[in-house]
């Protein structure tokens, strides 16, 4: 038998210890009990009674439509300042962009809110917009913060690019535009996905910065949730956790299978 | 024929509208934060009083430093921020412990396996945050998982208090973060030249020598780039200490919250804030030099 190194050891202890919360969580949403911590069998009915919470059910709504603009504008957004950060010689304004858009990825969440916040506020006092903060504010606020992730994962796609590919393309008469419509996003494709699901995930899951930027009118997904979870453990809220875990995985899985078969069929290709 | 203008104006498009967003979405929110934190708090709405103000042809600019006294003079002020930074260092080191080895045996595993690793420690961070706080709270609870299996193994006759303590802040944080801590180091040690470990023990170093000597050493990038990714984000970190922490777990990120959300002195939130930003100037100029670094040596 092979020896068990301290680094294997550790390795298996800790994947258990990011992993057998979520098992716990998920089995006790089949609990039976209003306890959430005593068993008392084997019951669906909390899904059940999810199904038919108005006020969860518009939430997840919320956040999916979120979530899905400020993914769309963070990929837009995050692959320019990728290409002006790969591309672009080096310059004043290329070294502050690349400070600014790295920046939300350490900063602390609720100095980020605040800060947008305060933006808006101010804003609406001068021009009147917007007058008030919604789904608006949220998306722009993701946006700017999920710009950072596609920024970082596109720009490490860019670098490992073959640029004689694209030089090729121009010198055929392409245009900078469309060769880059036609050679470059397809082969940057897969971290253009990549950095979508990424940010949709980070935007799904924001609590802070949607306390601080959205209105009455917006409540997310994860706001419903606090609030919910401040009162204590509900059997409920397992229940949601179980489907938004299970969602997540599966989407995870299916985008690293797609991202794996992608991969192998252009080295295919190249052979 | 291209046409340089046409070429020119790209390049300023893709320059332009990353930069102009972000100036007025990052740079200037900032500034007004800045702003802010020198202005007097008032009923009213927004809460606070103009800085500025332009009567009578005479600019006015008051600055009002009450709140950054304030902030001296209540001790509570600066013990929450004592107490933050150290829950963030105990927490980083804590994830140091656990991650090191974790992405020491990812990069020595077989190339196929070490995707699916990565893969597995990164499903946990593109789930729910919150969801995976609010796991923590049954488990630590009371009644919860741990201390009914201690007092069924009657090991304790009473349940031991870990919800709503320090000890369960630490572990919510460290649970949360270790993925952020495994990433930069396995790209680190995954890259690492394994001669100089074997050359090193061949000439008869042991492996704890070896580790402190050619290992620690040469993967100090990742173990900086992951400190800074954890202890960073967990010094301004509020939703762990609100739902596991307990009334004396005091960390900046909550009284940040509440001096906005429920006292309503935005000023203070945000003299707070510039303070918070101040402390980890540091840490974050750390960091950025290590990611420019890193990027100039991929290219």
């Amino acid at each position: 038998m092979k020896k068990l190194s301290f680094s294997k050891v550790m390795l298996w202890f800790g994947l258990l210890f990011l992993y057998v919360p979520m098992f716990i969580l998920i089995i006790y949403s089949f609990n039976e009990s209003k306890l959430v911590t005593v068993w008392g069998g084997f019951s669906p009915k909390w899904y059940g009674e999810l199904l038919q919470d108005d006020q969860i059910l518009g939430a997840v709504w919320t956040s999916l439509r979120i979530a899905f603009y400020s993914a769309s504008m963070a990929v837009i957004i995050g692959t320019m300042a990728a290409f002006v950060m790969t591309r672009f010689r080096r310059s004043w304004a290329k070294l502050t962009l690349s400070n600014m858009i790295t920046a939300p990825l350490v900063m602390p969440e609720v100095i980020t809110g605040l800060s947008l916040l305060l933006l808006f506020v101010e804003m609406s006092e001068i021009f009147g917009w917007p007058a008030e903060r919604g789904m608006l504010t949220v998306w722009i606020a993701h946006s700017t913060f999920c710009a950072a992730y596609v920024a970082v994962v596109v720009s490490s796609r860019l670098r490992e690019l073959d640029l004689s590919i694209e030089e090729a393309a121009m010198d055929l008469g392409a245009t900078r535009l469309k060769t880059f419509f036609l050679i470059t996003v397809p082969m940057i494709s897969p971290a253009l996905i990549a950095g979508w699901f990424l940010s949709f995930s980070l935007s799904l899951d924001d609590l802070v910065i949607a306390s601080f930027a959205s209105g009455p009118g917006a409540t997310t997904l994860p706001m419903v949730v606090f609030s919910s979870v401040r009162l204590g453990v509900s059997p409920k809220i397992n229940a949601l956790a179980t489907i938004i875990i299970l969602s997540v995985s599966l989407l995870a899985f299916l985008s690293w299978y797609l991202a794996r078969r992608s991969e192998r069929k252009a080295k295919e290709a190249m052979e | 024929m291209k046409n340089p203008l046409k070429i020119i104006k790209g390049r300023y498009l893709t320059m332009g509208v990353p930069y102009l967003w972000l100036l007025m979405f990052f740079a200037l929110p900032f500034a007004i934060v800045l702003k802010l934190s020198f202005s007097t708090a008032a009923i009213a709405i927004p809460p606070y009083e103009a800085t500025f103000s332009y009567i009578d042809e005479l600019l006015n600019i008051s600055l009002n430093m009450g709140n950054y006294l304030l902030l001296l003079q209540d001790s509570m002020y600066y013990m929450a921020y004592l107490s933050s930074l150290k829950m963030a260092l105990i927490s980083t080191i804590g994830c140091l412990i656990l991650g090191f080895p974790m992405a020491y045996a990812i990069a020595r595993a077989p190339a196929r396996l070490q995707t699916v690793f990565l893969l597995l420690v990164m499903l946990p961070s593109w789930t729910s945050f919150l969801i995976r706080i609010y796991a923590w709270m049954g488990i630590l609870s009371n009644n919860g998982l741990i201390n009914n299996t201690l007092m069924w193994l009657g090991l304790t006759s009473e349940p031991i208090q870990m919800l709503n303590t320090n000890f369960a802040v630490y572990i919510g944080i460290i649970y949360a973060y270790l993925p952020f801590m495994i990433l930069p180091l396995y790209a680190t040690l995954v890259k690492l030249d394994l001669s100089l470990i074997e050359a090193a023990s061949d000439l008869g170093s042991s492996s704890f020598n070896t580790f402190w000597k050619i290992t620690l050493p040469l993967s100090m990038g990742g173990v900086i780039a992951g400190s800074m990714l954890v202890f960073i984000p967990a010094v301004g970190e509020f939703v762990i200490p609100e739902l596991l922490g307990g009334p004396d777990t005091l960390m900046i990120g909550k009284v940040l919250w509440q001096e906005f959300f429920n006292n309503r002195d935005w000023p203070v939130a945000s003299s707070l804030a510039i303070v918070m930003l101040a402390l980890l100037i540091i840490p974050i100029t750390l960091f950025h030099r290590y990611q420019s670094r890193g990027m100039e040596n991929d290219v």
